[in-house]
């Protein structure tokens, strides 16, 4: 269980997020949604401990990691896996290399046992027989499953995802997705994924956050999304450049 | 006699003085930040686990990739000294102290900084390249949230190849240098062979090697030091990294030159 509570973060006179709270249920898919700077990305990197609040706590399972610095953040680190918006694959290695270097680095399993968890990790994501490959050489697609292989390798119990699909075409994003979607069941482990999507998230989100400002607007199951009244909401989701949300002053901040 | 300051003129006043403050805080900061990035690597330096893989990359990639500049910069470094110093002592009848003067000029002083220098311009800025690269791909961040410090894969092996390849680099430097000198003097202009590295043997002493080891090691803590936190703090895009890089250099070419003059101040 993620709790989020009254997060705030300036950066310098530019208040990011104000006053944010969100909670992510355990095993549950979360997608939070909202326009381009509006603080997703800020989020994420709060939830990761990549950036350090200016007050509000984030409380993973009880413990409030806006407090922990160091070893004990790497602590709750260890449940963590990462899928970023580009990969973030490392250039100097292969795609075997990629998956494999948690395994490497993080657990003492043998190089036997690492091998074949790679590649059968590869052959969930669709990539068997791409481990010899640099990431310089294969697809925008294949390097976002690359990095979807290479965070569940370690079968961590949270998984965080940034924009997994931003830049890829319609019948990619719609097999992202459907991977995302495939291994959550088979892992069953907790998702908070950032996205632009629009409609295509709701097929796979349990929960939507709207984030606006700074703040959680609106969150609720997929349908109830869809269904909001809320001008803001169906703004974002119908992208409607011209709608005129002023009268949705009222909305902002309401509760989550 | 001036005019008390009124309370209107407060504003014009305060705005330099503040921006004076704000400029001296925020150069303390960089400071503060600087070199507590030297004193988290070091830290990690001495504290398991230990990547000898990433060092040996390292080594390759700071030492090896670099040598065919430290020996071609060497040879063509000797070869001037040897010509020019020639003309100077042909003119005082002293050409016999050509060896001495050469092998001490390039032990002392060329050899450490020049190879520093160079080592920069191609492994240094290469280095800071690398690691903003990484920053603005997210690996770094990728590192750290798989609760990996990145510090001990990017900056400590970097460091430490360094202090391993500067003082080997500056060596084969010096060791080049003094072979140039002799081939200019000796085969060029006409000297004789035991004149040159005889003379050699009676002035360069222990000491004299010990200075230019001193500044190889410094600098090849400054070298990593400075190119591993310009990478690791670049800006946004490739614009920041190109700025950073550039930055690296410069930065350490004067850095170079600065412990240059106070090692050799310090140093017997």
């Amino acid at each position: 269980m993620i709790r989020v509570r009254h997060l705030e973060k300036a950066f310098g006179s530019q208040r990011v997020l104000r006053g944010l709270d969100l909670d992510v249920a355990t095993g549950e898919i979360m997608v939070v949604i909202g326009r381009s700077g509006g603080g997703k990305s800020v989020l994420l990197k709060h939830l990761l401990g990549l950036l350090h609040p200016d007050s509000g706590s984030i409380l993973v399972d009880g413990t409030d990691i806006t407090r922990l610095r160091g070893a004990a953040l790497d602590r709750v680190r260890q449940r963590y896996g990462v899928v970023f918006q580009g990969g973030a694959l490392f250039d100097s290695m292969s795609v075997f290399d990629n998956v494999a270097f948690p395994l490497r680095e993080k657990s003492r399993v043998r190089e036997a046992e690492i091998r074949r968890r790679v590649e059968e990790k590869l052959d969930q994501v669709g990539l068997a027989g791409m481990g010899p490959k640099n990431p310089a050489e294969i697809s925008g697609g294949m390097r976002k499953r690359v990095a979807i292989a290479r965070a569940l390798i370690t079968e961590p119990e949270i998984v965080f995802f940034d924009e997994p699909t931003t830049g890829l075409d319609p019948i990619l994003v719609n097999t992202i997705h459907h991977l995302i979607q495939e291994l959550h069941g088979k892992f069953r482990f907790t998702a908070v994924m950032v996205s632009h999507e629009i409609p295509e998230i709701f097929a796979i989100a349990d929960r939507v956050a709207m984030l606006h400002e700074g703040v959680i607007i609106e969150a609720d199951t997929a349908a109830a999304i869809q269904a909001s009244v809320n001008p803001i909401v169906r703004q974002f989701i119908r992208g409607d450049a011209e709608a005129d949300v002023a009268a949705a002053a009222g909305h902002v901040g309401a509760p989550a | 006699m001036s005019a008390p300051a009124g309370p209107g003129s407060w504003p014009l006043a305060r705005g330099p003085v503040e921006a004076l403050g704000h400029g001296t805080l925020g150069v303390v900061e960089a400071l503060g930040r600087f070199g507590r990035f030297l004193a988290e690597a070091l830290t990690l330096v001495v504290l398991p686990p230990f990547k000898l893989g990433r060092l040996v990359e390292r080594i390759h990639f700071i030492g090896y990739r670099s040598l065919t500049i430290v020996v071609l910069t060497g040879a063509f470094t000797g070869m001037v000294l040897g010509l020019q110093v020639f003309l100077v002592l042909s003119r005082f009848g002293a050409e016999g102290f050509l060896g001495p003067a050469v092998a001490l000029a390039l032990i002392r002083e060329l050899g450490p900084v020049l190879c520093a220098v160079f080592v920069t311009g191609l492994a240094g800025s290469a280095l800071t390249a690398e690691i903003g690269i990484m920053r603005i791909t997210e690996q770094i961040d990728a590192l750290t949230v798989m609760a990996l410090s990145p510090m001990r894969y990017l900056v400590v092996p970097a460091l430490v190849a360094g202090l391993i390849c500067f003082p080997l680099m500056t060596a084969i430097f010096d060791v080049v240098g003094i072979f140039g000198g002799y081939l200019v003097s000796v085969k060029l202009l006409g000297l004789s062979s035991g004149t040159y590295f005889g003379e050699m043997q009676t002035f360069v002493d222990r000491s004299d090697i010990m200075v230019g080891m001193w500044k190889s090691l410094a600098f090849g803590i400054l070298v990593p030091w400075v190119c591993t936190y310009k990478g690791f703090h670049c800006g946004h895009g490739a614009e920041g990294v190109a700025r950073a890089t550039t930055q690296a250099v410069v930065l350490s070419s004067v850095l170079i030159l600065v412990l240059d003059y106070v090692l050799g101040s310090l140093l017997p």
